[in-house]
C-alpha cells in the first residue's frame, strides 16, 4: 500500500523530466521534420515560386505529374539505379561481413574497408569523374593502353546509371558491411562450434546460421539503404548533371531543378510527396515481407 | 521548481536559437554600404581598383565586392533574395534576366539616364523588360571566335590567313569543313582528308567538342545557325515563338553535329562540364580548335607550350559571318536595403570613367567605346591579338553579331532543349523531333 501511494509523484516527476530532455528533439522533430513536411504537402496543391505567395491549383500538379514522361522517365532512372546499386552493395557488403567475422580479427582491416565511406559524396563523384573521364581519365588511359576502345562511363545513356551506381557502392559498402558485423557479433559462437562437430560447411553455416540469424539486421540495413538510394543526387549532380539526355535525370535530381532552377516550388512538392509514399510503400512492405521486427534468435 | 526553470532555461534557449537564426543578416547592407556581387575571379581586381575610384569620389560610402564562382552564384543570389540576404547591387546575365524580371525582383534603373549610343549597339536596350523599364547598366561584351592551336595548324599546311578566310555551308561544309577535317589525325598519322583515315580511332580531333549547346548553342553550333540567317524566336526581344523546328535550323544542327560522326569534331561523350569543356582538350593536345567566347581569351593564352591563336568566325550561306554578342549588366535588387548607395554605384559602373579601368586590366571588353578601346590596348601590351572578337562589332557590313535568346521561361527552355540537342548528337535521335520539343516550349511560353 505505501509503495503504491509513494509512487504516482515519482512518476510524474519522472515524467516532466523525461519531457524537459525529450524537448529539445521534439522541437527538432516538429519545427525541421513535421512542419516542412506538412508545409511540403500544402505546397503541393498551389503554384509557388517562394517570391510570391502561394496560389491554390488543386489537383493540378498532380495531373500534370501524370502526365509528365519526365517524371516517369526520371522514376524509372532512379528504379534502375537503386537496383543496381542496393543489388551489388548488400551482396558485396555481406560478403565483406562474413570474410571479417569468420576470417579475421583486425581491426586496421575493419578501418580500411570503411575508409571510402570518409570521403564525402562530392568529393567522391569528383575523383571517380576524372577517373573516368572518356577522354582524360587514367581509368581510359589504361584501357586504351590495354588495347580496347575507350568506355564513356559516364557520358553515354547505357553506361552513366550502372557507373554512377557502382561509384555509390565503392563509397557505402564498407559502411553497410560494418553495420552487418555488428549483427553478425550477435551470433552466439557454439551455434558455429556446434555445426562443425556436426560436420557442416562454411557454406551450409552461412545459408542455415548466419543468413537467418541476421535477418532482422539485414532487413533494417536494407530498408535505410534502399531509402539513402532511393534519395541519390550529390553523386549525379557533380558528374553527369542529370546527362546525357536525360540517362541520370534520378528523380531527387528533377525535383531540385524544377524547385530552384524554374523556380516551380509547387510541382516540385508534387513530386516529393509521390517520392514520399513510394518510399513508405515500399518501406511497409519491406518490414512485411522480411519480418524485420521479429527474430529467429530465441 | 527547479524543473520549471529548467524548462524556462531549455526554452528561452531554443527560442533565441530559432529567432536568431531568423533575423540573422549576412549582407553587411547599411546606409554607408553597398554590396556588389560578380562571378568572375579574373574581373575581381579590375572592380576593386573601380570601387576605389567610387568611394573617393563618394566619401562615406564604401563598396564591398564578393566574388562566387558560376553555379554557386545563382544558387546563393536566388538563396539571397528569398532570404532577403541579396546584394544591393549584381552582375546579372540575359539568361536570367527573363526569370528575374518575372520574379518581380529588380528595381527598375529608368532614372540613371542610361543611353543606348553611349554603349556599343545592341548592348543597352537588351535590359528593358517588357513592362518598359530598365532593369539592367550595360558593364560589357563578348563574342565567339576560333581558337587554334598554331603548331597543329602548320604541320597541317592551313596559315592564319586561311584559318582567317574560312567559309561553310550545311551541304558539303564548305573550306570550314576541309580546314577541321585536315586539322584533325588518326592513330596511324593519317588526315581527315587523306585516304585510309580511320574515324574510330582518332588522336586528335580537327574541332573539340562543347557538348550540345543546351537552347543557345554559344560558343557549339551558333555561329553556324547565325551566318545561315536563322534566328531563337519570331522577333529579336521578348519572343514567344521559338523556331528550333524550322527547316534552316535543323539543316544546320545536322550538318554540324554531323562533323562528330565523320570523326572531324569530337563526340559527344568526351564531353563533360565538369571535366573536359573544349578549353581542356585543346590544353591536353586532343583538339586542334575550337569555338569559345572572349572572356576565355586569358584561359587560352595561359597554357604552357601551347600557342594558341584567334581566327574570325566562316562565312555563312548568307555571305556574313555570325557571331553572338552578349553582354552583362549591373542590377539593382528590388529589396535592397541602400538603394541610393546602389544606384550611384551602378551609375557609376556603367560610366566611362570605371568601364576605361576595367579595360586597363585586359580582362574583358567593357560596354562602353571607351572602355572597349581601353580593353584592345591592355590586351596588345600583353601581347594578345584580340581582333576576331573586336571586328564583328566594327564591321557590321560582313558580320551579324545576334544576342543571347531573351524570352520568358528561360529554365524551362534549357531544361527541355538540353536532353534534345544530347540525344540527337550523343545519341543519333533525329533533327526531326526538334518539331516536338518546340511546340512543348512554345506552348510553356503561350501560359
Amino acid at each position: 500500500m505505501s509503495i503504491a501511494s509513494s509512487s504516482p509523484p515519482t512518476r510524474r516527476g519522472d515524467g516532466r523530466l523525461a519531457a524537459v530532455f525529450l524537448a529539445p528533439a521534439l522541437l527538432g522533430f516538429l519545427v525541421f521534420l513535421l512542419w516542412p513536411t506538412l508545409r511540403g504537402v500544402y505546397l503541393s496543391f498551389t503554384r509557388f515560386n517562394l517570391l510570391t505567395p502561394a496560389e491554390w491549383v488543386g489537383l493540378d500538379n498532380y495531373e500534370r505529374m501524370i502526365h509528365d514522361p519526365i517524371f516517369w522517365d526520371s522514376l524509372k532512372v532512379t528504379v534502375e539505379y537503386v537496383v543496381i546499386n542496393i543489388g551489388i552493395q548488400t551482396v558485396a557488403a555481406l560478403a565483406i561481413a562474413v570474410l571479417l567475422q569468420r576470417l579475421t580479427r583486425s581491426a586496421l582491416l575493419r578501418g580500411i574497408v570503411l575508409t571510402p565511406y570518409l570521403m564525402s559524396n562530392v568529393v567522391a563523384g569528383l575523383v571517380w569523374l576524372w577517373i573516368l573521364d572518356t577522354q582524360l581519365g587514367i581509368g581510359n588511359e589504361i584501357i586504351s593502353a590495354l588495347g580496347a576502345d575507350r568506355i564513356p562511363f559516364l557520358a553515354d545513356e547505357t553506361w552513366a546509371i550502372p557507373t554512377i551506381a557502382l561509384i555509390n557502392v565503392w563509397r557505402h559498402v564498407g559502411y553497410t558491411a560494418l553495420l552487418l558485423f555488428a549483427g553478425l557479433q550477435a551470433i552466439p559462437n557454439d551455434m558455429y562450434e556446434a555445426a562443425r562437430v556436426d560436420g557442416a560447411s562454411e557454406w551450409r553455416m552461412f545459408w542455415r546460421i548466419t543468413m537467418p540469424l541476421l535477418r532482422p539486421v539485414l532487413a533494417v540495413v536494407l530498408i535505410m539503404t534502399v531509402i539513402g538510394s532511393f534519395q541519390v543526387f550529390d553523386t549525379v549532380a557533380v558528374t553527369t548533371a542529370g546527362g546525357p539526355a536525360n540517362a541520370t535525370n534520378v528523380l531527387q535530381f528533377y525535383i531540385y531543378g524544377s524547385a530552384f532552377g524554374r523556380f516551380q516550388f509547387g510541382y516540385a512538392s508534387a513530386m516529393s510527396v509521390a517520392l514520399l509514399v513510394v518510399l513508405s510503400a515500399i518501406t511497409v512492405l519491406q518490414y512485411r515481407l522480411t519480418r524485420a521486427g521479429r527474430t529467429d534468435l530465441g | 521548481m527547479r524543473l520549471r526553470t529548467l524548462t524556462a532555461l531549455a526554452g528561452a534557449l531554443t527560442l533565441s536559437l530559432v529567432t536568431g537564426c531568423a533575423k540573422g543578416d549576412s549582407t553587411g547592407s547599411s546606409a554607408s554600404t553597398v554590396t556588389y556581387w560578380l562571378w568572375d575571379a579574373n574581373q575581381l581586381p579590375a572592380y576593386q581598383a573601380c570601387a576605389k575610384g567610387f568611394e573617393k569620389e563618394n566619401p562615406g560610402l564604401e563598396v564591398r565586392i564578393t566574388q562566387l564562382g558560376w553555379s554557386d552564384y545563382w544558387t546563393k543570389l536566388t538563396a539571397g533574395f528569398i532570404a532577403g540576404t541579396q546584394p544591393d547591387v549584381f552582375t546579372d546575365h540575359i539568361q536570367k534576366f527573363g526569370q528575374f524580371a518575372d520574379l518581380q525582383v529588380l528595381e527598375p534603373l529608368d532614372d540613371l539616364g542610361i543611353k543606348d549610343s553611349d554603349y556599343q549597339p545592341g548592348l543597352a536596350a537588351n535590359w528593358i523588360g517588357q513592362d518598359g523599364h530598365r532593369y539592367g547598366a550595360p558593364k560589357d561584351w563578348d563574342t565567339v571566335a576560333l581558337f587554334y592551336n598554331e603548331k597543329m595548324a602548320n604541320d597541317a599546311g592551313l596559315t592564319a590567313e586561311q584559318l582567317g578566310g574560312l567559309s561553310w555551308n550545311p551541304e558539303d561544309g564548305g573550306t570550314f569543313e576541309k580546314a577541321i577535317a585536315r586539322l584533325t589525325v588518326d592513330r596511324n598519322g593519317k588526315r581527315g582528308d587523306e585516304p585510309g583515315f580511320d574515324k574510330n580511332n582518332v588522336k586528335v580531333y580537327g574541332l573539340a567538342t562543347q557538348g550540345g549547346g543546351y537552347g543557345d548553342g554559344q560558343t557549339q553550333w551558333s555561329p553556324f545557325t547565325g551566318s545561315a540567317g536563322w534566328n531563337y524566336t519570331e522577333k529579336a526581344r521578348w519572343g514567344t515563338k521559338y523556331q528550333y523546328d524550322s527547316k534552316t535550323f535543323k539543316s544546320v544542327i545536322e550538318w554540324y553535329f554531323g562533323l562528330a560522326k565523320k570523326g572531324y569534331m569530337a563526340p559527344f561523350s568526351d564531353y563533360n562540364v565538369q571535366s573536359n569543356q573544349g578549353n581542356t582538350q585543346i590544353a591536353a593536345g586532343k583538339a586542334a580548335a575550337v569555338f569559345d567566347g572572349a572572356w576565355m581569351i586569358s584561359t587560352y593564352n595561359g597554357f604552357k607550350d601551347r600557342d594558341i591563336r584567334t581566327a574570325l568566325t566562316p562565312v555563312g550561306p548568307t555571305g556574313r559571318r555570325a557571331t553572338m554578342m552578349n553582354g552583362l549588366a549591373d542590377s539593382i535588387s528590388k529589396a535592397s536595403k541602400n538603394k541610393a548607395g546602389a544606384r550611384k554605384w551602378v551609375a557609376y559602373l556603367a560610366s566611362d570613367k570605371c568601364q576605361k579601368v576595367v579595360g586597363d586590366h585586359g580582362v574583358v571588353f567593357p560596354a562602353t567605346p571607351a572602355g572597349t578601346e581601353a580593353a584592345i590596348a591592355a590586351y596588345k601590351k600583353k601581347g594578345i591579338e584580340v581582333s576576331a572578337f573586336t571586328e564583328p562589332v566594327d564591321d557590321r557590313k560582313n558580320f551579324r553579331t545576334f544576342s543571347y535568346p531573351i524570352t520568358n521561361y528561360a529554365a524551362d527552355v534549357t531544361a527541355l532543349m538540353q536532353p534534345e540537342m544530347e540525344a540527337i548528337y550523343g545519341n543519333g535521335k533525329s533533327v526531326n523531333s526538334l518539331d516536338q520539343t518546340t511546340d512543348q516550349i512554345n506552348l510553356i511560353l503561350d501560359q
